[in-house]
């Protein structure tokens, strides 16, 4: 019966095309829409994880509650002994310090007068240091417009918009003017080794990068740092175990007063991102479900119009014999026949797009121009394996829903009237 | 022999507006396995509604329709859909084949109905295509046929499952005079051949001619039951 069922798709068009075409649409919409928001949400999550927060990140309380303002007279001390006890206590992470400032930036002309200067959000990390995998877990080397990583630590990396602003060209001096972490004046000349874009506009307009080792000498932190990441190895965020290490590092200095005692947060528990992480996989879900309700509407009514233009054929099979009940099994099993064909173009196509998207993404940047969070300005899809099947179940569903709606009218079917209606 | 048919003061009531319509008054008919008979008389005369009671696609208001042995007021509708697929054929004014299936497919869904293997399916679908001389047409769709061949093929859907009973509602209403003898002799060939009771409605007296009975309906009674092809009694 089956092959029969089939047979008479495959020939009538105007049974199948209709539906196909709503289904793979709907499938090939659901599964772009769920790769391109997983894959904006996950890029921003990372990216937030890479530049700032970390998967866990450890703070002193103080500085933790003040963080917004880089308060580096509020940062950790005795950072050497901390982190040995991070690594040899949680070696799963990879741990590694970190040190953001503020500033201004002043770019000399040839007779030392200032042609230019900015305000500048400084990050300091193990740039010289490559067993630290700052640089590759920043992905700096791709980031470099021009010029090059530094060598010595009075070399800095500069934004590139930073340095077109300050007119600035590799190998310029540029003279920093800040406050150390006990609140008097420091002064510092760095030779610009290279300029980057990160794609991240907050950080594009106006960073420069150091060697951790050069801002605690220039800021007087010795064995300091404001900040410890953590970052587990594969690269990836496990919320799960992220929040027991939170708990059992937090735990044992709880009984601990000190302001200045260190603290673990989650990525999770920092700058929104647990909420973003929700909003993410509801998002998928809402689209989910918008997709079958709206389809199982059109579907519906598409099974109504179908089931119309096939009112005659439905009355000679009740009339060779057919019940009511093995018709409307038949039509949903067409149903799930059709629902699966449009299923499956509507997956092939979704995820060519979802790939075409994670390759090229879309370029946002003059959307976020003025943005100063932290955010790709390529919004990139991401091809994860639930693409494979989160359009499809919910295609077959909603064409066998929508049918089984419209196929209900063959129960109302008076036999009694069967040869009227068939000798029209 | 036995009564395949048996009708004993069947009445059939429609309610219109506030009161009825009575389509059929007090009938008892009988009809016995291998009858060749047909009800005739004019419009809203009842005909129909007689071939929908015996077909089990209705059921009379009172008295008893005994169709096969079963009562055709007690049956469910997946028994009466039973009865149907089993041991009644139908055939209609206009064809009905289903469009998208060749011919070989519209005779063999009335098997597919009843679970037949497929092996015996094709040589049971060949034989009933043979019966009407249609056997290469196989292949063809239904727009591809006449008129002729479109009834022609009808019969052998009807057939294919060597029904007990066969209700045929003006049969040779869309047809030539050519093309409705030729239908009629099969079916009168295929009713000696297989021993199924043949029941009509017709106003054709082409088909008249070639009925062994003629029940005569009028305001829904029956007016006359004559044999051997005998002019019709009013």
């Amino acid at each position: 019966m089956i092959k029969f069922l089939f047979k008479g798709i495959i020939r009538d068009k105007s049974r199948s095309i209709l539906p196909i075409v709503v289904i793979s649409l709907g499938v090939s919409l659901t599964i772009v829409l769920s790769g391109f928001l997983s894959g904006a949400m996950t890029d921003m999550v990372d990216q937030n994880a890479r530049f700032e927060t970390g998967h866990v990140k450890v703070m002193s309380r103080a500085y933790a509650e003040n963080k917004e303002q880089l308060p580096n007279d509020l940062a950790l001390l005795g950072v050497d002994s901390l982190i040995s006890y991070l690594r040899s206590n949680y070696p799963d992470l990879q741990w590694v310090e970190r040190i953001r400032f503020g500033g201004l930036l002043d770019a000399p002309d040839a007779d030392g007068e200032s042609k230019g200067q900015g305000p500048a959000a400084g990050i300091a990390i193990n740039l010289l240091d490559a067993s630290s995998g700052e640089v590759e877990r920043m992905n700096i080397e791709r980031a470099i417009v021009s010029g090059a990583l530094p060598d010595y630590a009075n070399e800095a990396l500069i934004g590139d918009e930073f340095a077109k602003k300050l007119k600035l060209n590799i190998g310029d001096e540029v003279t920093y003017f800040g406050t150390t972490m006990n609140g008097s004046m420091t002064f510092q000349n760095f030779t610009i080794s290279g300029t980057i874009r990160f794609g991240i506009a907050a950080m594009d307009k106006g960073a420069i990068l150091l060697d951790i080792s050069a801002a605690r000498q220039m800021l007087d932190m010795q064995n300091g740092a404001g900040e410890i990441l953590g970052f587990f190895h594969n690269g990836v965020y496990n919320d799960k175990a992220a929040l027991a290490m939170e708990n059992s590092f937090n735990n044992q200095l709880k009984s601990n007063p000190d302001e200045y005692a260190p603290q673990m947060f989650t990525l999770r528990s920092q700058n929104n991102l647990g909420d973003l992480l929700d909003y993410a996989n509801s998002m998928s879900a809402i689209f989910v479900l918008i997709f079958v309700g709206a389809m199982s509407v059109v579907l519906w009514n598409t099974g109504l119009i179908g089931g119309l233009r096939r009112y005659q054929e439905f009355g000679i099979r009740l009339a060779l014999g057919e019940s009511k009940g093995k018709i409307y099994r038949s039509l949903v099993m067409e149903a799930t026949l059709i629902g699966m064909i449009g299923s499956l173009i509507g997956t092939g196509i979704g995820l060519v797009g979802a790939f075409y998207l994670q390759n090229y993404g879309i370029n946002i940047a003059g959307m976020v121009d003025n943005s100063s969070m932290m955010m790709p300005t390529v919004m990139r899809a991401k091809v994860t394996p639930n693409l494979y099947y989160i359009g499809f179940i919910p295609g077959v569903f909603a064409m066998v829903f929508g049918n089984m709606l419209s196929g209900i009218g063959i129960y109302k079917r008076e036999t009694a009237s069967l040869f009227n209606e068939l000798e029209v | 022999m036995e009564n395949i048919i048996s009708l004993s003061h069947v009445t059939k009531k429609f309610e219109v507006g506030d009161g009825y319509f009575t389509a059929l008054n007090d009938v008892s008919l009988t009809f016995k396995s291998g009858e060749f008979a047909g009800f005739v008389g004019p419009s809203g005369s009842g005909k129909t509604t007689l071939l929908n009671i015996i077909g089990s696609l209705d059921s009379p208001t009172d008295g008893k329709a005994i169709v096969m042995g079963k009562d055709i007021a007690k049956l469910s509708h997946k028994a009466s859909a039973n009865l149907r697929n089993l041991h009644i054929g139908f055939i209609f004014q206009v064809f009905n084949l289903l469009p998208v299936y060749t011919v070989f497919e519209n005779v063999e869904f009335a098997l597919l109905l009843q679970d037949v293997p497929k092996e015996t399916r094709k040589k049971e679908v060949m034989e009933a295509l043979e019966w009407v001389g249609l056997e290469k047409m196989a292949h063809k769709r239904p727009d591809k046929l006449s008129g002729g061949e479109g009834q022609r093929v009808a019969i052998a859907r009807a057939m294919v499952k060597k029904p007990k009973i066969l209700l045929a509602d003006e049969p040779t209403a869309n047809l030539d005079s050519a093309n409705a003898h030729a239908i009629l002799k099969t079916m009168k060939n295929l009713n000696k051949e297989l021993g199924t009771t043949f029941l009509f409605s017709t106003h054709d007296e082409k088909v008249m001619t070639y009925l062994d009975r003629t029940v005569s309906l009028k305001d829904g009674k029956v007016v006359s039951d004559v044999w051997d092809n005998q002019s019709i009694q009013s």
